[in-house]
């Protein structure tokens, strides 16, 4: 268990270097002097000298690289060009917000997916599965930022209900930090509950051909018992899996949801920062978005170990 | 158990009936069968007919569409839906409807472009990988970096450092694609490569270049194309997103994303801005992820019997 846990992290250090490699390179990806582009037309030739001295533009390449992944180590992307401030206190700051928006989409899919998929697969071909499998379908191939829009039309500007837009911190005010993320939430999760209610149906179905169902209902166990005591708790094991390549999806998300909804998070912080060309910002935040993403991924595989015993990695 | 009531010959017997129908003559044994699948799955035909319908739009954009998509009209501006504006206007005046028919050949555009550039690099380094075991490791250790990403998060830091061009999120999103491609390729060509005919290939003599291209690309073309199909609807949805974010399409290029970022800044003021735009992007995306699952479903033998 353990040596399986230390193999995991030796085998995740090529991928986090890679994705070092990659965000380090997106500078450079930059037609021109990056410095210029960052100053924008305005700015004076010494201006543009002394960023290229400031980001060490005026290194050779091998060295920035060193100087790059270094300091990523050490979680210092640099400074800000346009906030004054280091990179990790900007990320740092807007840390909360995405966290909890995340959290809180994590938990409307599965409060949403795993009823739904578990009653389509009990009720398999009647009418409110094919409704439960079509709103799935319908659910996966619908944009967030649309959902996000058609929920503000009809909750924030045409009922009043709640506020379009805006961040309340938790400790602050909770009743008007719940209000203003209900929303945000809804609208990252749902297409994650579309697709977590597909797979926890199709797992379902595979469940309910097994022998001990059977045995349970020949026991004279009530169906509700079966289902949730019996089938569910195997059902879920396979959505554990997915709940890791959720979380990407739903920090990726988190960017433009937190754009829709006015949300001072990282993924709004990234989005500004690209309108700004504040390159540290973006490359320290896509870094710790994909490392933190790298390593859930690596928690939710642990975690399986843990739920399911018959998974024995490494010993075969 | 239960899947499976319907026993074999019954279900030979029900395949080889002749169904009405254009396809329906195409029988069990023949190499077109899928095509007669694909035809009686209503979701799909329908949803493959929508598909046709927005890519015939996207061509013939400028005969359809009733008014200059950039023309800029300030007596009509923010007009509601109405016989002469179907979608209606925006704040300079400009037509939604118009607007939104030539969104079309943007999104089709960066969907096929990508769809392709992904599908010819993807199934290219996933046959190199998956064939030449010493370049598996190094080929397929870059591609997981790239998985690492977020992909929507990729997108958006490779298009900050080339700036907003369409081209730039063809190339853009052709990087956040082409592992996911590759990843599925390889995949194939390690089942395939030790099979008997591939075997046999290599002992009478033919070329690699041969055996991947006549062997192992071929008998992999079926989960390629599906995965193509989604990769349309994936970059269309991507592109949607990097517009909406302006970090797209340049916003003077009528994209839905970027009709949807204008219709959510006017949100309280003309609600036709942003819901026709979404509905379009919508629709399109639906029905190429409902397509793709058809194309599955009848390319894929085992999935076609349950």
């Amino acid at each position: 268990m353990t040596a399986y846990i230390l193999r995991r992290l030796v085998l995740l250090l090529p991928v986090l270097l890679i994705v070092g490699v990659v965000v380090f390179i997106l500078v450079h990806l930059t037609p021109g002097d990056p410095a210029a582009v960052m100053l924008g037309p305005e700015a004076s030739n010494e201006q543009v000298q002394q960023l290229r001295d400031q980001l060490g533009l005026n290194d050779p390449f091998y060295i920035q690289f060193v100087d790059w992944v270094g300091g990523a180590i050490h979680l210092d992307f640099g400074n800000s060009i346009f906030l004054n401030m280091p990179v990790t206190t900007a990320l740092w700051q807007r840390a909360q917000p995405t966290g909890l928006l995340t959290l809180y989409a994590l938990i409307v899919s599965l409060l949403i997916g795993v009823p739904a998929g578990v009653i389509a697969a009990v009720r398999r071909n009647s009418w409110i599965d094919r409704a439960l499998m079509a709103l799935s379908v319908s659910g996966a191939a619908m944009p967030s930022f649309y959902l996000a829009i058609l929920l503000i039309l009809l909750f924030a500007v045409t009922l009043h209900w709640l506020p379009s837009g805006g961040y309340v911190s938790i400790t602050d005010n909770p009743v008007q930090h719940f209000k203003r993320m209900l929303m945000p939430a809804f609208s990252l999760g749902f297409a994650n509950a579309a697709l977590l209610a597909r797979l926890i149906r199709s797992s379902m179905l595979d469940v309910l051909r097994e022998d001990y169902i059977r045995t349970a209902y020949s026991k004279g166990l009530a169906q509700r018992r079966v289902i949730t005591l019996h089938a569910l708790r195997n059902a879920l094991i396979p959505a554990i899996t997915v709940v890791g390549s959720s979380l990407g999806a739903l920090l990726g998300g988190a960017v433009i949801t937190e754009t829709v909804f006015t949300l001072p998070g990282m993924g709004q912080l990234v989005v500004q920062s690209v309108l700004r060309r504040d390159f540290p910002v973006i490359q320290g935040a896509v870094m710790v978005i994909a490392a933190i993403y790298v390593l859930a991924n690596l928690l939710v595989d642990v975690l399986y170990i843990y739920i399911d015993p018959r998974v024995r990695y490494g010993n075969k | 158990m239960a899947t499976s009531e319907v026993t074999q010959p019954e279900a030979i017997r029900d395949a080889r009936r002749r169904q009405p129908g254009l396809f329906g003559s195409i029988s069990p044994s023949s190499p077109w069968y899928w095509l007669r699948v694909l035809a009686e799955n209503k979701a799909a035909l329908a949803s493959g007919i929508f598909v046709l319908l927005v890519v015939v739009v996207a061509l013939l954009a400028p005969l359809i569409a009733p008014h200059s998509p950039t023309t800029v009209d300030p007596i009509n501006r923010l007009k509601p839906p109405s016989s002469a504006f179907f979608f209606g206007t925006d704040t300079l005046g400009r037509d939604s409807f118009s607007r939104t028919i030539y969104g079309a050949r943007i999104s089709l555009l960066v969907g096929v472009s990508v769809m392709a550039a992904s599908t010819i690099l993807g199934a290219l380094i996933g046959l190199v990988s998956g064939y030449y075991s010493r370049l598996d490791t190094p080929i397929m250790r870059v591609m997981d970096g790239l998985m690492a990403f977020p992909a929507i998060l990729l997108a958006i830091a490779i298009m900050a450092s080339l700036g907003p061009k369409t081209i730039n999120v063809i190339v853009a999103l052709t990087v956040v694609y082409t592992p996911r491609m590759a990843r599925l390729v390889r995949g194939m060509t390690l089942q395939i490569r030790d099979l008997p005919y591939v075997e046999s290939a290599k002992s009478i003599g033919l070329s690699d270049t041969l055996i991947l291209v006549r062997y192992v690309l071929k008998n992999s073309l079926s989960p390629v194309i599906v995965q193509a199909t989604f990769t349309v609807a994936y970059a269309i949805l991507a592109e949607a997103s990097l517009s909406f974010l302006g970090a797209g399409v340049p916003p003077e290029i009528p994209t839905w994303g970027n009709m949807l970022q204008d219709g959510q800044r006017l949100i309280t003021r003309a609600w036709w801005l942003s819901v026709f735009p979404g509905v379009a992007l919508f629709l399109t995306v639906l029905t190429l992820t409902l397509f793709g699952d058809g194309l599955r479903d009848a390319l894929d033998p085992r999935a076609r019997e349950r």
